[in-house]
């Protein structure tokens, strides 16, 4: 059997994925970072992406949307503390693309330019979103 | 005796009082669900900053945070006190004051300085009267902790930490063992420190249990000589990671105490209103008893007076 370390991604409100994996995939914000196990100890900061669990014996990876948050790397255990993480199946696209929109519109309103910074945020979390409905589309079709 | 009547206005009181007890236990025991489920919903959260924490006080860490540095001697130290605002719930509040006035003791007797940060209206008010040394306090919590409520009280310590005037931050809470015991115990926050063995003395329970779901079976914790792979860099995750923890642990604290709360007045309640019950009881028996005496007196003297004509 391949090595297997402790996966846990928890939000403030509940914990989204507790158990053993094979590899993860956390968008961290420099770059997705992989993990198989007995990774060297690392903490990164998070940005809007989704998750990616390969637990073993399955064949299906787990899509766990996060929305920025802190990852912590243990050679057996690797911790995702999100700021909010939803199931990828939980996302709603047409929810996500109202987002979006609404975050374009407010960066192009130049009377706005206070909330610029945050409407990026937002559009990089609405981004983020839609890209891991995409994905969940693919795979369920392909 | 009492006469017959003033007894009966007695049973009425009595009455009126077990309406209100009854009325308490019923909102208490809708609060508390309530109040479990969020509580219960914080944990795995909690529990994995808990093992972060526990994971980064062993490393050797290239940038010192002050929150992980001891510091020697203690002349002064913070106490986060969490009480409730209203009363009528058993001894829960006594037992968290009661532990925090043996452990103001011990430090006053080292000479160490103590202030306090009051969470909750009953502490406020028994701590004032002792005299201690309140910097901050926060009143009328509600039945949901409201973090961004919470910070503004609980940042005057962090601050006086900072600025060096305290030495340790220590945070005295209920902790929910179920809902017919809730436990008083003090727990260091700053400097961060592996008290897994403490806590768990404190509660009565194996450390093992306290750290399940925080330290994984057969994970071993390497001390010292290895730090971390940062990205972007040391500080800023540090500083984001320590500002969430604390955010946690005190949310988690506040959440965990309204349970406490609202299981310890249900219980207190439903014995209040047993006690109305049984009291009421009495005070019937007593009423017919005193009714039966008038009644055997009246005939005894209408007897008497048909005899005499």
């Amino acid at each position: 059997m391949a090595m297997t370390m402790h996966v846990d991604v928890v939000s403030a409100e509940e914990s989204l994925f507790s158990g053993l994996a094979e590899f993860v995939v956390v968008p961290a914000e420099q770059g997705d970072i992989g993990i198989y196990p007995r990774h060297a100890p690392l903490m990164a900061a998070l940005r809007p992406g989704s998750v990616r669990i390969q637990s073993p014996g399955q064949q299906e990876e787990i899509l766990i949307y996060v929305s920025g948050g802190l990852l912590e790397i243990q050679p057996h255990t690797v911790s995702v503390l999100s700021d909010t993480a939803i199931r990828s199946h939980d996302l709603d696209e047409a929810q996500a693309l109202a987002a979006k929109k609404q975050a374009e519109d407010l960066m192009s309103d130049r009377k706005a330019a206070m909330d610029y910074a945050r409407a990026q945020v937002e559009l990089a979390q609405a981004i983020a979103q839609l890209q891991a409905i995409q994905r969940l589309r693919k795979r369920t079709r392909g | 005796m009492a006469s017959g009547r003033e007894i009966r206005t007695k049973i009425n009181s009595v009455k009126s009082t077990q309406k209100i007890t009854k009325a308490m236990e019923m909102v208490a025991v809708s609060k508390m669900r309530k109040a479990q489920l969020r509580m219960q919903a914080g944990i795995p959260y909690w529990k994995r900053v808990r093992a972060v924490l526990r994971h980064l006080r062993y490393a050797s860490t290239e940038y010192r945070h002050e929150f992980l540095v001891e510091r020697e001697p203690v002349k002064a130290v913070g106490l986060i006190v969490i009480t409730s605002d209203k009363g009528l719930c058993g001894g829960l509040n006594i037992n968290v004051l009661r532990t925090v006035v043996k452990r103001m003791k011990q430090w006053r007797d080292a000479g160490v300085e103590v202030e306090v940060c009051a969470i909750g209206g009953k502490g406020l008010g028994f701590l004032q009267r002792v005299g201690a040394h309140i910097v901050s306090y926060l009143r009328g919590i509600g039945d949901s902790p409201h973090l961004e409520r919470l910070t503004p009280a609980l940042n005057v310590l962090f601050k006086d930490y900072t600025d060096g005037k305290i030495d340790q931050i220590h945070l005295c809470t209920s902790v929910f063992v179920n809902t017919m015991t809730q436990k008083p115990i003090v727990t260091q926050l700053v400097p961060i420190k592996d008290n897994a063995d403490d806590i768990a003395a404190q509660l009565g329970i194996p450390t093992a249990e306290w750290l399940k779901g925080v330290v994984y079976e057969g994970e071993k914790q390497t001390e010292g000589h290895w730090d971390y792979i940062y990205e972007p860099n040391a500080p800023l995750i540090i500083d984001r990671l320590l500002r969430r923890a604390f955010e946690s642990v005190l949310y988690q604290a506040v959440a965990e105490h309204i349970a406490c709360e609202n299981s310890a007045r249900m219980v207190a309640m439903k014995a209040a209103s047993e006690n109305a019950q049984e009291l009421i009881g009495e005070l019937t028996l007593l009423y017919n008893k005193n009714r039966q005496a008038a009644i055997t007196q009246e005939l005894a003297e209408i007897s008497a007076g048909a005899a005499a004509v």
